[in-house]
């Protein structure tokens, strides 16, 4: 979990400039994010996390800050690892 | 690092070069004057699977790598860029369907999307509406079981012919994308002709007054039509479009070097001119610059790579400004054979300028790409 979180964070961190983010940080609320912001995070998880991001993840609150990703990472690998 | 195509992207090349040279290179003047493309040429497409080349073979479609993908692009615009633009168009909705469609929503469409039973097109852009595609002003409302549409969509690559649209409105005060057939009741398509590029791409005028469809035909969530759905067809766009800027310089490249070794100016061929020459060296360099640039974008792609949405930007970005410099070069080396209807290249000059302005104009790459640099140095705009 602290490695998927650090992974995250390092990811993010390229679209935040020197503001030091924090795992329960607002990414959205930050205004940091652009257009395409979306797709680079969805592609950033299904790559770095070998999971699929499916229509029924796509609830913002799920991507809302690390710790939210990291949630839904450990929820879908728990469903991966059961079937 | 090797920079190499595979055996079967080299044969991928070579028939796709060849279907080229014979059937389309020569007759896309013809439908350029015409503004149609012949339905048999669509057929073509359909059945040397080129319309299903993002989809999985699972599907019905060809399962083409992104590699592959590009280079049909190229060889079609090199030919003839409407003709590009129908398997751009075709290939957003395919792949933003395959990503974000509900179950039901594939099996029903990507089938006939991928062996060409059903043409799509991409709905997003209204008569206020271009760049800011926030600003929409088509709206869906719920209506029972059902949304009813109203507004209007403008520019729409082949919506004369489509059979269904992934069209985009305001639900609820949030952006969201749905599935519209042709056949819907209140949607009516106005033809649009005499267009400054791509003039065979069969362009359309939606008008909606209270079309209703049914809820099932809501692409992902309700509020995510433009930063999912409309956001992974565009990536898609670009990298289509990128490709084809590729075959439009590569076509007036290859105009330029055959036309200047036939033809003499002061006692020599114009390729014995040393300005000539300066304009030749910029469009082969900037040619082999634009391709290595969509190479890296989609090898980035196929690797499903973050870093492929920013590459294919710059790609582009980068390709069409070359595409249009070339064609603009063409028609300086060409003269007052270069503005005539007998030579192609006044075709490709037109062309070019449209792919500063669609998926995403020259101006919104130029911003995107300053601030990805700046974010990228920890900086921010």
């Amino acid at each position: 979990m602290k490695d998927a979180k650090d992974r995250i964070k390092t990811f993010l961190s390229q679209f935040f400039g020197n503001h030091e983010l924090q795992e329960d940080d607002d990414i959205f609320a930050a205004g940091f994010v652009n257009s395409m912001f979306a797709m680079q995070l969805i592609l950033f998880i299904e790559k770095e996390f070998q999971v699929t991001i499916e229509n029924e993840d796509l609830d913002l609150d799920n991507f809302r800050t690390i710790n939210a990703i990291a949630h839904l990472l450990e929820r879908k690998t728990t469903v991966i690892a059961a079937t | 690092m090797k920079i190499e195509l595979t055996p079967q992207q080299e044969k991928y090349r070579s028939e796709f070069k060849a279907f080229v040279d014979e059937s389309i290179a020569p007759y896309a003047d013809q439908w350029d004057r015409e503004e149609q493309t012949p339905s048999h040429v669509i057929q073509q497409l359909a059945q040397r699977g080129y319309l299903g080349a993002v989809l999985p073979q699972i599907c019905g479609g060809s399962g083409m790598d992104a590699i592959a993908f590009g280079l049909v692009n190229e060889e079609l615009a090199r030919g003839c860029s409407s003709l590009r633009s129908l398997l751009t168009v075709h290939s957003m909705v395919a792949y933003a369907l395959s990503k974000w469609g509900s179950s039901l929503q594939k099996e029903v469409w990507l089938p006939k999307l991928a062996s060409g039973e059903a043409i799509a097109a991409f709905a997003l852009s209204e008569p206020n509406v271009g760049s800011d595609a926030k600003a929409i002003e088509t709206t869906a409302t719920i209506s029972g079981n059902a949304y009813l549409l109203n507004g209007q969509k403008k520019w729409i690559t082949y919506g004369q012919i489509a059979n269904v649209f992934l069209l985009f409105a305001q639900c609820e005060g949030k952006p969201s994308a749905f599935l519209v057939e042709n056949t819907r009741p209140g949607l009516f398509i106005k033809p649009i002709s005499g267009m400054l590029g791509v003039r065979a791409s069969m362009l359309a005028e939606l008008h909606l007054e209270d079309c209703k469809i049914p809820q099932e035909n809501l692409v992902c969530r309700q509020g995510l039509g433009l930063s999912h759905v409309a956001s992974s067809a565009l990536d898609y766009g670009r990298y289509s479009v990128a490709w084809g800027c590729v075959g439009i310089a590569q076509a007036c490249l290859q105009a330029c070097l055959h036309y200047t070794s036939q033809r003499q100016q002061f006692g020599q061929p114009l390729k014995d001119h040393p300005l000539i020459q300066q304009m030749i060296t910029e469009m082969i360099v900037n040619v082999k610059a634009s391709r290595l640039l969509c190479y890296q974008a989609g090898y980035l792609k196929e690797n499903r790579d973050p870093k492929s949405i920013m590459e294919t930007s710059i790609a582009k970005y980068f390709a069409s400004t070359t595409a249009t410099q070339a064609a603009n070069h063409a028609v300086q080396i060409h003269g007052g054979n270069g503005c005539s209807s007998d030579y192609s290249v006044q075709r490709y000059f037109r062309d070019a300028k449209i792919m500063e302005i669609i998926e995403g104009s020259t101006q919104i790459q130029q911003m995107t790409i300053a601030q990805s640099g700046y974010s990228e140095s920890g900086a921010r705009v």
